[in-house]
């Protein structure tokens, strides 16, 4: 059973609009913002963890081999991991290509 | 049951959220709300209140960080004046989304340019729809007794909402009026300890103040409004509740001499006392004449209005305000946008008075009348007194 994503009715709204389901903004797939995605070079990468470290949206984790890789349903495309990786591992790429 | 005494009405206001126990204050000081602030702080800083006072940087701050303190279930009281409400306007629509039933004491005073400290009501007005209760005081004691209603009314669940309480910049913040102070058992048999719907605590997630995204906007905008109309019904219980234990009566709208009367004016704020003497002149003169006050300018009472205005030929509407380029003063437009479906509305006029603490005296509200008289002025509405 998947759970209601939000209320249907103005009769539904909490008081204060307030939300008493944990993590639920989740929910919102802030993905679908993106133009350009960040591709990892893994080669160049030296595993310094900064695009890890400056991901505004929180969404670039470690993987097991210690590389880096973004959650695309939340990577905006913003390219700020791009813009500070020094060794240059991290190419901004058109979404389409 | 009470005791009598002669205070300045600015202190009186914070002596009031005092007997309220409120348990945080964050206010900037700005003239003339300063004696608001500064009595608050010594109430803290004396340990009268266990509380604490917020020295904060600006009014958009003290509005913030009253938020913040609402959110987690404290007792919340600010107060501002013209400019600083103004700053405060950003914060006001969420404080009223997020329900947070923070009390505000506003000394009413105009809006620059040009510079003026003085007294109207051009500083409220742009605040109209923002979501938050509105009440208006005549005098002193009707300022300490709407401070303490307030914070009743705010924190009843079926409220959950900001109130504003008016107080005319030094027509009455900065004037020694006798008062009849309750006293704090009485206050704590009315005013019950603030129970919160919700608080940000780690044990209990919450979130407050989320994002709305378009298909959930309307909806929210819809229970924010249902919500204000509502509180009037809880407003009229707290005011039938106060008068049973205080024995002072509060209305929506409060009719002077209005019975048999073919004229009316209406006025908001402490220009309504002055009104009332000249009614008793006009009165002795055999003039057919009323006055109406408003208490309660949100939630509107148009209920109230209809029935306040039965039988009257020309309601006179004072404003302490003008919407420039628009129909006139805001209270003006808002009553005759009241009455248009009413088939026996009387004819309104409209007089913008008291502006950046113009004095209006009792001869002026007589000439009011006699203008009034003919149901018509000269011009959809008039700048009374204004030279040139």
């Amino acid at each position: 059973m998947t759970e209601k994503k939000g209320p249907e009715t103005w009769q539904e709204i909490n008081p204060g609009c307030m939300v008493f389901r944990k993590g639920s903004a989740a929910d919102y797939h802030t993905g679908s913002w993106r133009a350009k995605r960040p591709l990892w070079e893994n080669e160049k990468c030296i595993k310094c963890g900064v695009c890890y470290i400056y991901c505004p949206e929180g969404c670039i984790t470690e993987q097991k081999d210690g590389y880096f890789d973004a959650n695309m349903d939340y990577c905006k495309g913003c390219g700020i991991c791009a813009h500070e990786c020094w060794p240059g591992a991290i190419k901004m790429v058109n979404e389409e290509d | 049951m009470g005791k009598r005494v002669g205070m300045e009405v600015a202190i009186a206001s914070a002596e009031a959220a005092a007997l309220c126990k409120f348990d945080v204050a964050s206010v900037y000081p700005i003239t003339p709300q300063s004696h608001v602030a500064e009595h608050l702080s010594d109430i803290v800083a004396d340990g009268r209140v266990d509380a604490s006072f917020i020295t904060v940087e600006s009014e958009h701050s003290a509005l913030s960080s009253a938020m913040g303190a609402s959110a987690t279930g404290a007792r919340v009281v600010t107060a501002t004046s013209s400019q600083g409400l103004l700053f405060m306007s950003e914060v006001m629509p969420i404080t009223s989304a997020m329900r947070l039933p923070i009390v505000m004491i506003i000394a009413n005073r105009a809006v620059s340019g040009p510079i003026n400290i003085w007294n109207d009501h051009s500083d409220i007005m742009p605040m109209r729809d923002t979501g938050w209760i509105s009440f208006f005081a005549d005098n002193g004691q009707e300022v300490v007794d709407m401070v303490i209603q307030a914070f009743k009314v705010g924190e009843d669940r079926r409220v959950m909402l900001p109130v504003n309480v008016n107080m005319d910049g030094f027509q009455l913040t900065h004037v020694v009026e006798p008062i009849i102070m309750p006293d704090q058992e009485e206050v704590d048999k009315f005013l019950p300890p603030y129970e919160p719907f919700a608080t940000l605590h780690p044990d209990k997630v919450v979130s407050m103040g989320t994002l709305g995204m378009p298909e959930f906007f309307t909806e929210a905008q819809k229970s924010k409004n249902v919500a204000l109309v509502n509180s009037k019904k809880v407003i009229l219980e707290v005011w039938k509740e106060w008068e049973k234990q205080f024995g002072r009566k509060y209305e929506p709208i409060q009719s002077y001499r209005t019975e048999d009367a073919e004229i009316a004016l209406l006025t908001m704020g402490s220009m309504g006392e002055t009104a009332e003497i000249a009614i008793d002149e006009l009165r002795k003169q055999g003039v057919k004449v009323g006055l109406l006050k408003i208490k309660l300018w949100r939630p509107f009472p148009f209920d109230e209005l209809k029935k306040a205005v039965k039988g009257i030929k020309v309601l006179a509407v004072t404003d302490r305000a003008c919407s420039f380029g628009g129909p006139g003063g805001p209270v003006f437009s808002e009553i005759r946008s009241a009455l248009y479906d009413v088939p026996k509305r009387p004819k309104i006029v409209n007089f913008i008075i008291g502006l950046g603490g113009r004095d209006v005296p009792m001869e002026g509200f007589m000439e009011m009348v006699q203008k009034a008289a003919k149901g018509k002025l000269s011009e959809p509405y008039e700048f009374y007194g204004v030279r040139g």
